[in-house]
């Protein structure tokens, strides 16, 4: 579970990027944080393995708070993907990526082998174990990144703007990968301004603006509330969109998803069919 | 004469076992706007630099058959000839900048060609104005926004006032925002200076409906081409893997189910919201 | 990340900065010069006295005596090396004039390094790179001048982010043994490395599509003039070289320990 208590961060130079944020997060859920460039989100989440530690107000995460812990304990249960996997690719071969967290945390050498062989499958990549990472193809180098960080089993997985540069089958994918997630009661924390993506996904969406949350709650009724949009950079989903533009006919307008919105049109097509 | 034409083009990148571009063969008028997309891996990104002769000149590499741009065969002239004629504006903003400042970054490709200082000085400001950032001219790359830092990278191929500029996913790092800002820009350069766009992209949401000649590219052939109303409607676009646009998509369930809306499918929001009030408004 | 905010663009006007970095230099270089013609302790220490104005006009005060600091352990360090020189290669004795003596060194290489710590704490690298451009200097290397500093913070900012994607994935930098946490930093550097690669290529990709190389002589958008400043520099500079030549042939200087 994780925790956060008024959380105020400055920069070194001085400069404020949260001013405080309070939120909880359950384990198992989905959120999506969400916001500006600058909004302060990166910021935010780097302080859910102590990475950044909060100038004022507290973090605690499974009830510990992390101006006690390590960066690399609190890293066992929270593991974080950054954005650009080549951030993180240095060894010689797959497998030894993968195993390296294993590696610091100290696992047994049979354990890390066992759950290198897990990770390898579990993202399509068992062909490449003894490859070079830094001969992937970028979506390749993703998901070795992301197969690294899975490979210590952590029970929250932060992505950080999982979706740059992916094309629409990668980011079904990842999709189908975060429902799976979902399944094994993982929490999922992810830092994103992909409106689309979100949509599909339907998480609890939180928005952040110049260091505070602005709003916390249904993705479905966060990206679809003008007012909220309005103060944000956020764009409305492509069927919001539609569906604001359909307010003559007095339709819902906090529709996101595809099949709601075919449903919702067929039957106002039913009920002018009758009158 | 079409303005970029281009014969049963094969390309292989040094040491690579497959070609990344096969046997494509494509032909661009002058003022179109185009769009390419396909599924990572397909090629298009290789095929923007065939434009202006970064590949072969600079990638080296095997190729074949014939490419012409703006009159002029690429793989018989050097990439800094081209460059007055098609602008390459890359996928990563911070990589694109490496001036001290805003301005000094587009008067770049001016300063190559040894451009005098008068001169250079009304195209540089032409095209800062032309890209809405005339105000931070002085700024120093680092300190301005993704968005603005792609705007100064459209600004300084702008500069030197080419007849075609392309985009490889120019928007890939930005937020959606930012993205539809820089499409009007794009847009308008294409209507009011009839400047020939070809633009890369995955995010066809914001960019189908700017075009009437869509590419799709896989596994280094062309697959599909014409028009993205017919294209995007079709089951073999999306299985391919391209993102068909929600709206899009809604519009082809709608009609399976007999819905009864027009036959023309939209490619944004405000097309398929039309096409809806069409139908379901009393007359 | 103080350091490198010394290196970003900031517009500070003040007289000096706004002069010509090749009339500062120039000035530099004759600085130098008479340092290394006087070996007596009072025209070396007039010299450095002559930076101050320079330092006071600048707003550059705070800066220039952290470089003072700076320089300090290395001066006090050359300082006992002389005086144990002659102390152990003369008998076991010490000397006025050998204290005097090993004074000057000090002082001229105190000189040496304020004059170059002043020239570089006026001039902001915009300026710099637009007078390495302005001069005979081969357009490449003013090119990759403004490059590099154009990326130095860009490059330390990756560097952060590249630290904390190992840390969060269990590295620790600071456990260990010398050796070990030497080994600590490769999970660091080689994305580092692959990085600033691949972003060379980029920018090369970049450069190449905007005409790198269509032309042997460039033209620049910015112009550097010399103005009303600049001649005054020069005057002075050249002032102080002729003075310097005629001090030197034809007047001699007294020791400090002629006095004692």
């Amino acid at each position: 579970m994780i925790e956060t208590e008024n959380v105020h961060y400055s920069y070194p130079n001085k400069v404020e990027a949260l001013k405080g944020v309070s939120l909880t997060i359950q384990n198992g859920e989905f959120v999506a944080i969400m916001g500006q460039n600058g909004a302060g989100k990166s910021t935010f989440v780097k302080h859910f393995n102590g990475l950044l530690k909060p100038s004022k107000g507290t973090v605690c995460i499974n009830g510990v708070e992390t101006t006690k812990s390590s960066v690399a304990s609190l890293a066992r249960n929270v593991g974080f993907v950054f954005q650009n996997p080549d951030h993180q690719l240095f060894s010689e071969t797959v497998e030894e990526e993968i195993g390296f967290a294993l590696k610091n945390f100290g696992f047994k050498p049979e354990v890390i082998d066992e759950r290198v062989t897990w990770a390898l499958n579990l993202l399509s990549l068992t062909q490449y174990r003894k490859t070079s990472p830094f001969l992937l193809s970028g979506g390749e180098r993703k998901r070795v990144a992301l197969a690294s960080v899975l490979a210590w089993d952590p029970q929250t997985l932060i992505l950080d703007e999982p979706t740059i540069g992916q094309d629409h089958e990668q980011k079904e994918k990842l999709r189908q990968f975060i429902l799976q997630l979902q399944t094994q009661k993982k929490t999922v924390v992810t830092v994103t301004h992909d409106v689309e993506f979100v949509a599909e996904c339907n998480p609890r969406v939180v928005l952040m603006k110049e260091g505070k949350i602005v709003a916390d709650g249904e993705g479905k009724k966060i990206l679809t509330d003008p007012e909220i949009l309005e103060m944000s950079s956020i764009v409305l989903p492509q069927i919001a969109q539609v569906f604001t533009k359909l307010s003559a006919l007095g339709l819902p307008k906090d529709v996101i998803d595809i099949y709601e919105a075919k449903d919702i049109l067929m039957k106002a097509k039913e009920s002018r069919r009758r009158l | 004469m079409a303005i970029i034409e281009i014969k049963n083009l094969t390309y292989t990148y040094p040491g690579a076992l497959k070609s990344s571009i096969d046997d494509v063969s494509i032909s661009i008028e002058k003022g179109e706007f185009v769009l390419i997309t396909g599924p990572s891996g397909c090629g298009k990104t290789t095929l923007c630099r065939t434009f202006n002769g970064l590949v072969p000149h600079f990638y080296q590499g095997d190729v074949k058959g014939e490419i012409s741009v703006a009159g002029i065969n690429t793989l018989q002239h050097h990439t800094y000839e081209m460059a007055k004629h098609v602008g390459l504006v890359f996928q990563n903003p911070e990589n694109q900048l490496f001036a001290l400042s805003i301005e000094k970054d587009v008067a770049f490709g001016l300063e190559n060609n040894g451009v005098p200082r008068e001169e250079m000085r009304q195209k540089v400001d032409w095209a800062l104005n032309q890209t809405g950032i005339y105000d931070i001219r002085e700024r120093s790359p680092h300190e301005i926004s993704g968005g603005q830092q792609q705007r100064v990278a459209i600004a300084s191929v702008l500069a030197m006032n080419p007849e075609i500029i392309v985009l490889d996913e120019p928007t890939s790092f930005l937020d959606p925002r930012s993205a539809e800002k820089i499409f009007e820009v794009i847009h308008r350069l294409n209507k009011q200076q009839g400047i020939t766009v070809v633009l890369v992209e995955h995010r066809l949401d914001l960019t189908a409906k700017y075009t009437n000649h869509l590419i799709v590219m896989d596994k280094g052939k062309i697959r599909l081409e014409g028009d993205p109303r017919q294209i995007l409607s079709s089951e073999e676009t999306r299985l391919m893997g391209v993102g068909i646009p929600k709206a899009t998509l809604l519009y082809q369930m709608l009609k399976k189910e007999s819905f009864g809306l027009a036959d023309k499918t939209p490619l944004s929001s405000e097309e398929l919201a039309n096409q809806l009030l069409e139908t379901l408004l009393p007359k | 990340m103080s350091v490198f905010d010394g290196l970003r663009f900031r517009k500070v006007y003040s007289p000096i900065h706004n002069l010509d970095p090749r009339i500062k230099f120039v000035y530099v270089i004759a600085i130098f010069i008479v340092a290394i013609l006087f070996s007596q302790i009072i025209p070396l220490a007039i010299l450095f006295l002559m930076q101050i104005p320079f330092v006071l006009l600048a707003h550059v005060q705070k800066q220039w005596l952290r470089s003072l600091r700076g320089a300090a352990f290395l001066a006090t360090f050359i300082f006992l090396v002389n005086v144990a020189t002659v102390y152990f290669t003369s008998g076991y004795t010490i000397t006025a004039e050998a204290v005097e003596n090993a004074v000057s060194l000090t002082l001229r290489f105190v000189v040496l390094v304020e004059s170059f710590s002043v020239f570089f704490l006026t001039t902001s690298p915009d300026h710099l790179g637009l007078a390495l451009e302005e001069s005979k200097v081969p357009y490449e290397f003013a090119f990759a001048f403004t490059t590099a500093v154009r990326f130095v913070p860009v490059l330390a900012e990756e560097a952060q982010t590249i630290m904390d994607a190992q840390k969060a994935r269990g590295l620790e930098l600071e456990k260990g043994n010398l050796l070990k946490r030497i080994r600590n930093y490769v999970p660091v550097l080689i994305p580092l490395i692959v990085s600033a690669i691949r972003r060379s290529l980029e920018l090369a990709e970049a450069m190449e599509s905007r005409a790198w190389g269509a032309t042997k002589r460039r033209s620049n958008l910015y112009a550097l003039k010399l103005h009303r400043g600049d001649f005054v520099l020069l005057a002075i500079t050249a002032g102080i070289l002729a003075v310097t030549i005629y001090i030197h042939f034809f007047v001699p200087i007294p020791n400090i320990t002629q006095f004692l």
